[in-house]
């Protein structure tokens, strides 16, 4: 499930070409498949640029409301991400390494958002963080802030929804760390957190990085939890992908252009961070 | 506290694996921990760094208590004067070697720069200065080995740990590093721990051998003693000796209900006789006269062994014998061949074995 | 599972639907096979209660409904789902389809929905206006105005002049009825039908401009579908007094 690569170095490159050696081939049984696989996930989005209306692409951008909704997802979806990691990691962490009773249930709770439908997970946060809700009704009461139909409200379903992924990303990391690691830094007289901070989390990097990508794409893409939970209104919390399901009710070339955006921002930035994170000595 | 840094009774208990051992190393002296795979010496070596704790008994360094369950102390190995070479090394694979090395440093207080600074006069003691930018996986074997070191000295440990500390190098580097980390032990005024299964390693860098079999140390001493007086099989197996243990007589011992090896020494009971196996001569038919210390023998393998054939010989005695080329070409050397073995008093050692 | 509660899951029953032999008239008159329907989400109730009926007068026939947003359905029939009827919560996705493919027959408009003011029971909140739910600290969900309970109640505020700011545009009926009905917001434009539905949870506040909101409701037999006569049938039962009855009394006006 690893997104990013590592690097490795070109040790066949130096091989001249034509050189084939026989286990170099890909056998059939598997390229077939992988191919099909291929062609299954990219048909759609081909599927997409097909139908998308080109001509009128520069002013779709220039519409006030698209800007607006794009830097609001990158805004809620970055900043759910950094509530995952701030949370998921530790919570990986919890569950990889100490043994407590009911571990594995609370392995099978943390997928709970995966599995729920998100429509029926932004209504479970209301009922928690609405305004009548368990802990929601007392912060509206004690603070007079509630947090359905803000920013922040968008921002909390993106996460709940998105967590799920960095956590089981940054726990199977975790798991495959080699321990000792750990025991070396306490020998040389760090204590637990410091080695946590400073060999731990560096050794499951790239898990971590998979973890943080895979949280950030689920986030972007959000609809049903953050509808639910924090309601549509342009410009505080009408997202990218509530943009383009209302566009969908009346206008399907503007719905397209639309998600070709949040696709083609989401992908050159995660292609970015992709250099930066492989090209870092 | 007898003049020992480190005083310590390692007793730990887990399932069916018990461990209990006796350990005492002065400063500045190097023990190694010499035993077969599954002894219980990296048991040993982790309850000293605090990795694995006690059971019972205790761990004491310079007079005070790193480990005693029975007054419910133990000291983490954060908080522990210990310094571990580890036997893949562990180098951190996401630090280069100098902040590897300045690991410890930081821990222990020093900031960035004055770590990096004790860092960088570490690597130059073992050469590796001009590698201090390497990540540990550009680094060979037996310089990922002197950096681990650095690494565990930086910290200026009363204790250093190294486990099988050469285990993982080839056999051509490791004749170089050996000789270097010597030179370091050597040089480290704490006391060190050093655990092996090789006996080459064993006794070219320690001052001190404590051989441990199944949980328990079964013999003790130099170098010298425990080469000539092996205690056990494996002992003797490790410095190449064939050991045999019967009742002694004066200068008889026997070894076998039909076979009385005669030895220079005299004593009376419970004994163990060793004999190289080069003092092991071959002969077709029983030698003429009828000396002392021979037997027939029947041939169980032939292997090559250095620049001999070492032969395994079954009869009353099972033992090696190693036989020059020459005089191989003489006999038949096939198993199932019987033969004659024959071995000069002079050439056997007996010792008490209470 | 009965065919006709595959309310769930569209793809599913677009599977059933094409699995489904055309059937047709018999030789006799009488209306068999499978006749699939498109119908807007908030016809649930009420169609599938008009679908047992139509199966009980048409023994040998089996109505297979697609619940879901109009529009969403308008996509589904272009991009070439077979369905045999189709009906719509707004005349304009039905107009999409007519224009994509034609339908056979004229539209009809079969039904009407109403706004009202969705509040909690009891209404806590003494909303008894649309001019009320400007009131500052009130709470309002309103539709999207992509959806038409959005586009209506646009037009009623418009009518009446009303600044209204919401604290969110619903994406549908639905989502805005949630809101109500979870306390989240202390009123919502929504239909008659859906505060019918959601009763006795939530209550239904009139006001008159939403006369100046109605929602049409068409329906058409689609010109590929491929039961057409049982298409025809089914249309005819919906348009029956029997069927109307059961329309109004679940909140629809007659048109």
């Amino acid at each position: 499930m690893t997104l990013i690569d590592q690097p490795v170095r070109p040790a066949s490159s130096r091989r001249p070409r034509g050189a084939r050696r026989p286990d170099s081939g890909v056998p059939v049984a598997l390229l077939l498949p992988a191919l099909l696989g291929l062609a299954f996930l990219t048909l759609p989005l081909i599927g997409l640029l097909a139908r998308t209306p080109w001509s009128t692409l520069p002013q779709r951008l220039a519409e006030p409301g698209v800007l607006a909704a794009l830097r609001l997802s990158l805004l809620t979806a970055t900043l759910a991400t950094l509530l995952c990691l701030l949370l998921g990691v530790p919570l990986a962490w919890l569950l990889a390494r100490v043994e407590f009773p009911g571990r594995r249930l609370v392995r099978a709770l943390v997928t709970v958002p995966l599995v729920l439908p998100p429509v029926v997970g932004g209504v479970a946060l209301l009922l928690v963080f609405g305004r009548r809700g368990l802990i929601g009704g007392w912060l509206d009461q004690t603070f007079g802030f509630t947090l359905p139909f803000t920013t922040a409200g968008v921002v909390f379903a993106e996460a709940f929804v998105a967590m799920p992924f960095l956590v089981i990303a940054v726990e199977g990391a975790l798991r495959g760390a080699d321990r000792r690691y750990e025991e070396a830094a306490a020998t040389l007289g760090a204590g637990r957190w410091t080695t946590f901070t400073h060999v731990t989390v560096p050794l499951v990097g790239p898990g971590l990085a998979a973890g943080a990508v895979l949280c950030w794409a689920r986030a972007l893409g959000e609809f049903g939890a953050t509808i639910t939970f924090a309601g549509n209104y342009p410009g505080r919390t009408q997202t990218m992908p509530l943009a383009v399901y209302l566009a969908l009710e009346t206008d399907v070339e503007a719905a397209i252009v639309l998600s070709l955006i949040l696709l083609v921002v989401s992908v050159v930035i995660l292609a970015g961070l992709r250099d930066r994170w492989i090209n870092t000595p | 506290m007898t003049g020992h840094l480190l005083d310590a009774r390692l007793a730990v208990e887990r399932g069916d694996f018990r461990l209990d051992v006796p350990l005492r190393v002065a400063a500045g002296e190097v023990v190694a921990l010499l035993g077969p795979n599954g002894a219980g010496k990296t048991t040993a070596l982790r309850a000293l760094a605090g990795l694995q704790p006690l059971t019972a008994g205790h761990i004491t360094v310079a007079g005070s208590d790193l480990d005693r369950p029975d007054r419910r102390r133990f000291v983490p190995a954060e908080h522990r004067s210990v310094g571990v070479v580890f036997q893949d090394y562990l180098l951190f694979p996401h630090l280069n070697a100098l902040d590897n090395v300045a690991f410890g440093p930081r821990r222990h207080g020093a900031n960035r720069r004055t770590a990096r600074r004790s860092a960088g006069e570490w690597l130059a003691r073992v050469g590796l200065v001009e590698h201090a930018r390497r990540r540990p996986g550009q680094l060979s074997g037996g310089q990922a080995q002197r950096v681990a070191l650095a690494r565990a000295l930086a910290v200026r440990p009363a204790v250093l740990l190294l486990d099988e500390p050469l285990a993982a190098l080839d056999a051509r580097t490791r004749l170089d590093t050996r000789a270097e980390l010597h030179r370091h032990l050597a040089a480290h005024p704490g006391a060190t721990v050093l655990v092996t299964h090789d006996p080459l390693d064993a006794l070219v860098l320690a001052d001190r051998l404590v051989i441990v079999e199944e949980g328990r140390v079964v013999q003790e001493g130099d170098a010298a003693a425990v080469t000539t007086r092996p205690r056990t099989d494996y002992v003797a197996q490790l410095v190449g000796l064939n050991l045999h243990r019967g009742q002694a007589e004066n200068n008889s011992v026997r070894v076998a209900d039909d076979l009385l090896l005669t030895v220079p020494e005299h004593l009376d009971g419970d004994a163990f006789v060793a004999f190289r196996p080069s003092a092991v001569a071959l002969h077709d038919d029983q030698p003429a006269g009828s000396p002392p210390n021979t037997w027939p023998a029947t041939i169980a393998g032939v292997q090559r062994h250095g620049d001999n054939l070492r032969v395994q010989l079954d009869g009353p005695l099972r033992v090696a014998a190693d036989v020059p080329p020459a005089t191989a070409a003489t006999l038949r050397l096939i198993p199932g061949q019987r033969v004659w073995a024959a071995v000069r008093v002079t050439e056997t050692h007996a010792y008490p074995a209470g | 599972m009965r065919p006709r509660t595959a309310v769930v899951a569209g793809a599913l029953t677009l599977v059933l639907a094409g699995c489904g032999a055309p059937g047709g008239e018999t030789a006799d008159g009488r209306v068999t096979g499978t006749v699939t329907v498109f119908a807007a989400a908030s016809l649930t109730a009420t169609f599938d209660r008009i679908g047992r009926d139509f199966e009980a007068a048409h023994p040998g026939s089996t109505v297979v409904f697609n619940f879901a947003g109009s529009s969403a359905l308008a996509t589904q029939i272009t991009e070439g789902a077979p369905a045999d009827v189709f009906a719509s919560a707004a005349p304009h996705h039905l107009a999409a389809v007519t224009t994509a493919d034609g339908t056979d027959g004229t539209p009809a408009v079969f039904v009407r929905n109403q706004l009202v003011i969705a509040v909690a029971a009891g209404n806590p909140e003494g909303v008894r206006s649309l001019g009320d739910l400007t009131r500052p600290g009130l709470k309002v969900a309103l539709c999207a105005e992509q959806v038409p309970c959005g586009s209506a109640a646009r037009r009623a505020l418009d009518v009446a002049g009303i600044a209204l700011t919401p604290v969110t545009l619903e994406a549908d009926v639905r989502g805005a009825l949630a809101k109500v009905r979870l306390g989240e917001v202390d009123a919502a434009l929504v239909y008659r039908t859906d505060t019918r539905a959601a009763a006795p949870e939530v209550a239904a506040v009139e006001f008159h401009e939403s006369a100046q909101a109605v929602n049409d409701y068409p329906i058409a037999v689609l010109a590929d579908a491929p039961n057409p006569t049982a298409a025809h049938a089914f249309v005819t039962h919906v348009r029956s007094a029997e069927s109307q009855a059961v329309l109004t009394e679940a909140g629809f006006q007659a048109p």
